[in-house]
């Protein structure tokens, strides 16, 4: 059974470096390892869903004050000293083109809400997390090459419930946490290129072959995210390395692409075929889900998302897998209706008022369980909380936890955490009415007339699972099922981002300047023009002159002296 | 009102060479996002002359390349990641390889002037080349400036004394000035530094014009001087011995407008100016046959292991949410205004019964 991908493979070996004779600064086993994977998963509605990690661990301490890091392996270099330099305990960033459709496409391995998402959590030995969280974000921003210096503290929020450390820890004092969301950011290839380079092979060998960014983007979904933490290294937990892990998720359309039938192929899909394996990685594997055909060889089972679900393997460290043809053809069963999933929308008419509704669905037909809806709403929305109703079933439910931070002017953004029962196969609706506020016509962006996002709202939840979750951390845990550290065997972690909303604000309208400036000077030039002659004019009588015969008659008679004309 | 400019510029400041490219999409405020995609030649324009330069040699960190808008991943665009220059969807200049600086909302005057973070560090042995592309001028008149989003305006005097500023303080060593605009010869009219060169795609009172259609993706893909710019471009490699004066004479006669150049301020003769000293770079490699001895790394991580089990964090603790003790604000005496209320309301009641009751405080 898991015997064809073989065991964890040992430790990759540092060369020896030319021209030193130290013989112990090399020979000791390197404390880093990287392994890379793709999971291949059709999906119901006929698109396919590419997931690929790219995990590297490093046994080593980012936070010693007496000796920095200095020597960087796999590990990039570039976050290596973002985490040194900003004392970051964790840090999760993630650029996503598209929305999720959780009803058509069940749940993702890794959830992102669209546009631009980081959240950190700092060490407790920061004093000023505000400025520390402000460098981090512009730096971030040259690093990945986006917008991410638009985070302020007008869109960070400290959410006091939400986002627990994914990593190892004891402290979770919330202070030292920080969220913030940007809908609006767009992710193109010059998001993904810096995403490659910090990648050890980087996009020659490996995987990361597959990655051409003119197929990536022609896709229903894309996400690219980095997530650093600390992990345990082994199963007893005695000491803890850093794990960085980049994921990329891709949606295919394989409809609207042109291909028509079902079929795919990694061809199709990334227009480029895998050659070998990176020469860095202790092992790099394709997963493809071949759970509705069981009739397929090369089987490992996994329990993924409180499903258990079967892939079929294929380990590209062994140099027999290429040059082999493997066709499989896939059918797809019913897809089951995902446990856990919410929408959101504005509702209301005209620019003044309107009222923001979240519906969470429970699709458990027995079972009922508690999420933890977090709302992160600008200021320019004025929220009315006493307008806040929480309805299931048509029955008032009441929260057992609600954390409210009001907005402050252009200072903070409304915060809203609340803890809700689900009741078993029903509908829940959170609704709470919000004015739009009038910006000074500064702060108005430059096209005022599409509208102001609102990030996702984030619906995190314990969702109880068919069957039973692997609690034990095991080195061999396919990449894929590991990301959340799981505590007990019954229930999975699991979050679930709405839409973003698009609100319009009252615009002024900007050519009125202008307009003034014209009508005013218009007024006053008459007004005042015609005020000052009227004053200062003075009305002399005037001989009318004479037509033009008359005056040369004139001029004749003064040549002969005779009196002239009248 | 104003109708829709966009202005690309660029400013690259490079140890050697190094060409900035900016953009930034000018749209009125009472249209819609639906004019972005009108301007996708100026995108377009930028890329074509980044990528040039990126191909003679420069790299990404001495380029600042400022796009103000989402050409290549709009939803508009039939192939998405990609800008096509040549019709037919031939060249697609975005390519694989492109990081943007500046892009969407950051690009403003101020960023172009004097950038906070992401900029590039020169110094007076640069050779800077800045390109600008974009529509600037209208029908109504108003040379000598360039729109940026719409909201501002960069003239050709703030122009002026940038570079002079720039001068003064050793930044550069020489300067190319490209803009392909409507009526861009007025934007290099008043630059005073020395050492500087400006070409431009059209002189004052007349128009720039754009290049070919693509009937797929429904605008027009490039302008005409960016685009023989660009073709002159391809032939030249890093050894190539062109010069300044076939630069200019290249887009003379094909185009129908005159393009102007400004080579007053510039010592060296334009005919000595080689193309690659601001479009490539040569960088200079010293090879040598020594030994070097590279320390140890960090041997440190041994002694101090924790001993104790670390554990993950518990990423739903409902108990503990709904225990969470509020936060304990501050206490702070009462205010001075629930003082005096209170005081009042005493007062109007001993007033009322009579002083007798204060024994039933006391």
């Amino acid at each position: 059974s898991r015997g064809a991908e073989g065991a964890a493979a040992p430790p990759v070996f540092t060369w020896l470096s030319d021209g030193t004779k130290d013989s112990e600064s090399f020979t000791a086993a390197a404390r880093d390892q990287f392994q890379e994977e793709l999971v291949i998963r059709p999906l119901h509605s006929g698109d396919i869903y590419a997931s690929f990690q790219f995990r590297t661990l490093w046994d080593t301490d980012f936070l010693q004050e007496r000796q920095k890091v200095s020597h960087y392996r796999l590990f990039p270099k570039s976050l290596g000293q973002v985490l040194s330099k900003f004392s970051v305990r964790e840090l999760h960033i993630s650029f996503t083109q598209g929305f999720w459709r959780t009803m058509q496409w069940g749940q993702p391995f890794i959830p992102s809400p669209p546009g631009a998402e980081l959240w950190v959590w700092f060490h407790d030995t920061v004093s000023d997390v505000d400025g520390n969280w402000k460098e981090l974000t512009n730096v971030l921003s040259g690093i990945f090459c986006a917008s991410l210096n638009f985070i302020d503290l007008t869109n960070t929020v400290q959410p006091s419930a939400s986002f627990k450390p994914l990593g190892l820890g004891n402290a979770t004092d919330h202070r030292f946490l920080r969220y913030a969301t940007l809908p609006r950011e767009i992710v193109c290839t010059e998001n993904l290129t810096p995403w490659k380079k910090l990648l050890p092979c980087g996009s020659k060998a490996g995987l990361s072959v597959l990655l051409k960014s003119e197929k990536l983007f022609h896709s229903s979904f894309h996400s690219q995210a980095v997530h650093i933490r600390p992990v345990c290294q082994d199963e007893q937990c005695t000491s803890k390395a850093w794990e960085l892990r980049q994921t990329l998720n891709v949606v295919f359309d394989l409809y609207t692409s042109g291909q028509g039938k079902k079929e795919w192929s990694l061809f199709k899909m990334f227009s480029r075929t895998l050659t070998e394996a990176c020469p860095l990685a202790t092992s790099s594997k394709v997963y493809v889900d071949i759970t509705d055909n069981p009739e397929v060889k090369l089987k490992q089972q996994t329990v993924v998302l409180g499903d258990r679900r079967t892939y079929s393997v294929f380990d590209l460290t062994r140099a027999e897998m290429f040059g082999q043809l493997r066709s499989l053809n896939l059918l797809l069963r019913d897809m089951l209706r995902p446990l856990l999933h919410a929408e959101r929308y504005v509702a209301g008419f005209g620019l003044q008022t309107g009222e923001i509704h979240t519906v969470i669905y429970n699709n458990h037909p027995y079972r009922a369980f508690p999420v933890l809806l977090m709302d992160s709403v600008p200021w320019y929305l004025q929220l009315y909380i006493h307008t806040l109703t929480v309805t299931s079933k048509s029955r008032d439910n009441k929260p057992s936890y609600i954390h409210y931070q009001p907005a402050k002017d252009r200072h903070r953004p409304h915060l809203l955490e609340m803890l809700i029962q689900l009741p078993p196969h029903s509908m829940t609706e959170v609704t709470v009415q919000f004015e739009r506020a009038l910006l000074k016509w500064t702060e108005y962006t430059p096209d005022p007339n599409h509208g102001f996002y609102v990030g996702s709202s984030v619906v995190s939840a314990l969702v109880p699972s068919m069957v039973a979750m692997n609690t034990n951390f095991t080195q061999d845990q396919p990449l894929f099922s590991s990301f959340v550290p799981v505590k007990e065997e019954s229930s999975y972690f699991v979050r679930v981002y709405t839409e973003p909303l698009l609100v319009n604000l009252p615009t002024p309208d900007f050519s009125m300047p202008y307009n003034v400036i014209c009508l005013t000077c218009t007024v006053v030039a008459v007004g005042y023009g015609s005020f000052y002659n009227l004053l200062t004019r003075t009305f002399q009588v005037d001989e009318p002159s004479l037509p033009l015969a008359k005056r040369l008659a004139n001029l004749i008679r003064r040549i002969r002296g005779v009196p002239l004309l009248a | 009102m104003a109708f829709s400019l966009d202005t690309n510029c660029g400013l690259l400041n490079h140890n050697i060479i190094g060409p900035i490219y900016c953009t930034s999409t000018i749209f009125p405020p009472d249209i819609l996002i639906t004019q972005f995609w009108f301007n996708y030649r100026h995108v377009a324009n930028t890329l074509s002359v980044y990528r040039s330069v990126k191909r003679l040699g420069i790299p990404d960190s001495h380029i600042v390349l400022m796009l103000a808008d989402d050409m290549a991943c709009n939803y508009r665009n039939p192939k998405p990641a990609t800008v096509f220059s040549h019709k037919n969807m031939e060249f697609n200049v975005y390519g694989d390889d492109v990081e943007v600086d500046y892009r969407g909302y950051e690009v403003t005057v101020e960023n172009f002037l004097t950038p906070r973070s992401k900029r590039l560090l020169s110094d007076d042995r640069s050779n800077i080349l800045i390109y600008l592309t974009g529509q600037t001028g209208n029908s109504h008149g108003g040379n000598g400036f360039l729109k940026f989003q719409d909201s501002e305006e960069i003239s050709n005097m703030e122009l002026a004394d940038a570079f002079e500023q720039m001068w003064q303080k050793r930044r550069y060593n020489e300067l190319l000035f490209i803009i392909d605009t409507c009526q861009g010869a007025s934007m290099y009219e008043r630059f005073y530094s020395p050492n500087l060169m400006a070409l431009a795609s059209s002189q004052v009172g007349e128009d720039s014009l754009s290049h070919q259609p693509d009937l797929a993706i429904g605008v027009h893909l490039m302008d005409k001087y960016t685009f023989y710019l660009l073709e002159f471009l391809e032939e030249v490699h890093p050894a190539s011995q062109a010069n300044m004066n076939d630069l200019v004479s290249v887009c003379a006669h094909r185009v129908s407008v005159s393009p102007g150049h400004h080579t007053d301020l510039f010592q060296r003769n334009p005919g000595s100016v080689l193309i690659t000293d601001f479009f490539g770079s040569v960088r200079k490699v010293e090879i040598t046959k020594d030994t070097i001895n590279l320390t140890s790394s960090v041997k440190s991580g041994s002694g101090d292991m924790q001993i104790e089990s670390l554990t993950y964090v518990d990423q739903l603790p409902v108990a503990e949410i709904i225990h969470q003790k509020p936060k304990q604000k501050d206490w702070h005496p009462p205010d001075g205004f629930i003082l005096g209320l209170w005081t009042l309301i005493l007062l109007v009641f001993f007033q009322t019964y009579g002083i007798k009751h204060l024994k039933h405080i006391f």
